[in-house]
């Protein structure tokens, strides 16, 4: 026997209340690590975009298109290294429930500008060459149990062909992955012309372009340029980095990392004062036991040790099988396609931080029960004269 | 020629409740000598168990002082105290005070987390107390598993196991039959005779007292009557 025994014992006297504290606490650093998995998620698809890379869209309305000619016009624009462009699609594959992410690209220029895509070079050239040719991500692939050569009908919830359906017939002539686990591979791309050729209305119009500079120094000077060139225009034209319209797109779902943290820490907030008056009670259980141990010869400073060391056991051990949890959870959501954060996951600077709120989040709730355990008064607590 | 382990000189102990000051006791003194089985009997609120605690170092005395082994104790601060009480002192309480959460062994070896005896040896001496009290076959029992009689010899193990040189044993019989109780008596008894242990117990019971060697009688706050045990 040691004092860690004499600690873990006294935690799980009553085992039924030591259960449903570490059960609570366990809830609340799930919600810390899932919500920190994915707002980590979210910054490094920000991260990742390299800095020399632009997008320019429609300056009311990044879902609002702009005519094809000025795909033209960019490719001139003065710094401008390579460009490409892509629409929405808004894809499903059977029935509407199953969202496929689809994109309609011009494709060639396309795999130029996102190199860190990854494909055999014998499906590469099979994907340039057929106009009914789709690439799809890897992990989209796995949902669907698609491969190459595969043909379906790919519908599209939000344009009409002219003859009313709005089904496109594509083939898989391409699977990629790419250079990171970090980017999702989890959306397809169809050609642009194949797309456009037969559409019922809004054809010709493109939703975005992706321009290379070469040179993040050299962004300025072509964001002045590609968006001087349409100013004044009926579609005038925003162009920012990809880094900074990521964070935009990801902005229209609400200020996510105030949501997170305000999540977890309201999560905490509440568990923390449960679990503080918890320890509070549980203390002045045992204060007769207390001061048995101080009448033993137990100085206060230990017996404050103990009730500290008791009150962190319990929020480590509540944590660890909350990270635990979420590391499975973080594995289950990654495989949902529809919301495409493969980088889902626990990484060392978050369980840092975990470890850290653990070893805080004992010290505050055992702080004050630990103060009392220390000041009891041995005679009174042994209930004599 | 005697040997005197305490030397109690002019103590007095009151409380402060609001207004009101109550005296326990006034310009007590008595000596204790090393070896002694003592009984102390006397009404409920006489002082007894406040006595106990002054010699045990859990209170501390209004005015006077105590000396235990030419160590002033009543002078000493709360980890001095702490450490004195660890290695000189053993307590046996009237309703056992075991920690429910540990088995009889454990609850023995609680002391000696206090000292830096290795594992093997503790585990030895706890062995050896829990001889001492006829208890070993029962080591690894949950205190509710035990009766009461065998909880209070667990206590004594306990009280024992570090070596101490006094047990102050607070109406250690009280909550006991009268075979139990007499078996308990025989023990500290034996303590007394067979290890030298100093012994002073409070209680109310005069069958108890006849274990001791002494007895004295604590009544508002003075020892009206002293006398040898029969």
């Amino acid at each position: 026997m040691n004092d860690l025994t004499l600690v873990r014992k006294s935690l799980f006297r009553k085992k039924t209340r030591a259960i449903l504290l570490i059960v609570s606490i366990m809830t609340a650093f799930l919600i810390f690590g899932v919500l920190s998995s994915v707002d980590r998620a979210f910054n490094a698809l920000i991260e990742q975009t390299p800095a020399d890379r632009l997008i320019t869209s429609n300056k009311i309305h990044f879902t609002l298109s702009m005519p094809i000619a000025y795909y033209n016009r960019v490719q001139t624009a003065e710094g401008v290294q390579d460009v490409t462009h892509a629409s929405w699609f808004m894809g499903y594959y059977q029935e509407e429930v199953n969202f496929v992410q689809a994109y309609a690209v011009e494709m060639k220029s396309y795999l130029r500008v996102y190199s860190e895509l990854v494909m055999p070079e014998e499906q590469r050239q099979a994907l340039l060459a057929g106009r009914t040719c789709i690439a799809v991500g890897a992990d989209l692939a796995e949902q669907y149990d698609w491969s190459v050569g595969d043909r379906f009908p790919l519908g599209s919830a939000i344009w009409s062909k002219a003859d009313g359906s709005r089904i496109w017939d594509v083939d898989v002539c391409a699977i990629f992955t790419t250079q990171s686990r970090d980017n999702p591979t989890t959306y397809l791309m169809l050609h642009y012309d194949y797309y456009n050729e037969s559409l019922a209305f809004n054809r010709d119009q493109l939703g975005w372009m992706v321009l290379l500079t070469g040179d993040p120094g050299n962004n300025d000077a072509v964001i002045a340029a590609v968006d001087g060139q349409f100013a004044n225009s009926r579609t005038e034209t925003e162009t920012t980095t990809e880094a900074a319209f990521s964070q935009a797109f990801l902005g229209q779902f609400g200020n996510i990392g105030l949501i997170l943290s305000s999540v977890a820490g309201a999560a905490f907030a509440a568990i923390l004062m449960i679990v503080g008056t918890t320890m509070v009670m549980a203390v002045h259980e045992r204060v007769r036991e207390m001061a048995v141990m101080k009448t033993l010869g137990f100085p206060a400073p230990r017996i404050f040790a103990h009730v500290l060391a008791e009150s962190v056991l319990l929020s480590l051990t509540g944590g660890i099988l909350g990270l635990a949890l979420a590391v499975g959870m973080n594995a289950m959501i990654s495989q949902i396609p529809a919301i495409s954060l493969p980088a889902l996951r626990l990484t060392p600077l978050t369980m840092i931080q975990a470890f850290a709120i653990m070893i805080g989040f004992g010290v505050l709730t055992g702080l004050a029960p630990a103060i009392n355990a220390m000041r009891i008064n041995t005679v009174t607590a042994l209930g004599k004269e | 020629m005697t040997d005197t382990l305490y030397e109690l000189t002019d103590l007095s102990k009151c409380y402060t409740r609001g207004r009101e000051s109550l005296v326990i006791f006034e310009e007590l003194s008595m000596t204790i000598e090393r070896g002694d089985f003592i009984a102390i009997m006397g009404p409920s609120g006489s002082g007894k168990t406040t006595l106990l605690n002054l010699l045990g170092g859990i209170d501390r005395p209004s005015g006077g002082q105590v000396v235990c082994d030419g160590l002033r104790i009543d002078t000493l601060s709360q980890s001095r105290l702490a450490r004195w009480r660890a290695s000189h002192i053993g307590f046996i309480f009237q309703f056992y005070n075991l920690m429910p959460t540990l088995n009889a062994a454990q609850n023995v070896e609680l002391p000696l987390l206090l000292t830096r005896l290795s594992n093997k040896e503790r585990k030895r001496r706890v062995k050896t107390a829990l001889d001492v009290v006829k208890l070993n076959e029962r080591a690894k029992h949950r205190t509710r598993q035990l009766s009461g009689g065998q909880q209070q010899r667990v206590a004594i193990a306990r009280a024992l196991v570090a070596d101490p040189d006094v047990l102050l044993c607070d109406e250690p019989t009280g909550d006991l039959d009268r075979t139990t109780a007499d078996e308990i008596l025989q023990t500290l008894q034996l303590l007394n005779k067979q290890l030298g242990k100093t012994v002073v117990m409070v209680t109310h019971d005069p069958a108890a007292a006849k274990y001791a060697k002494r007895k004295l009688h604590l009544d508002k706050g003075r020892f009206v009557e002293q006398g040898e045990a029969s």
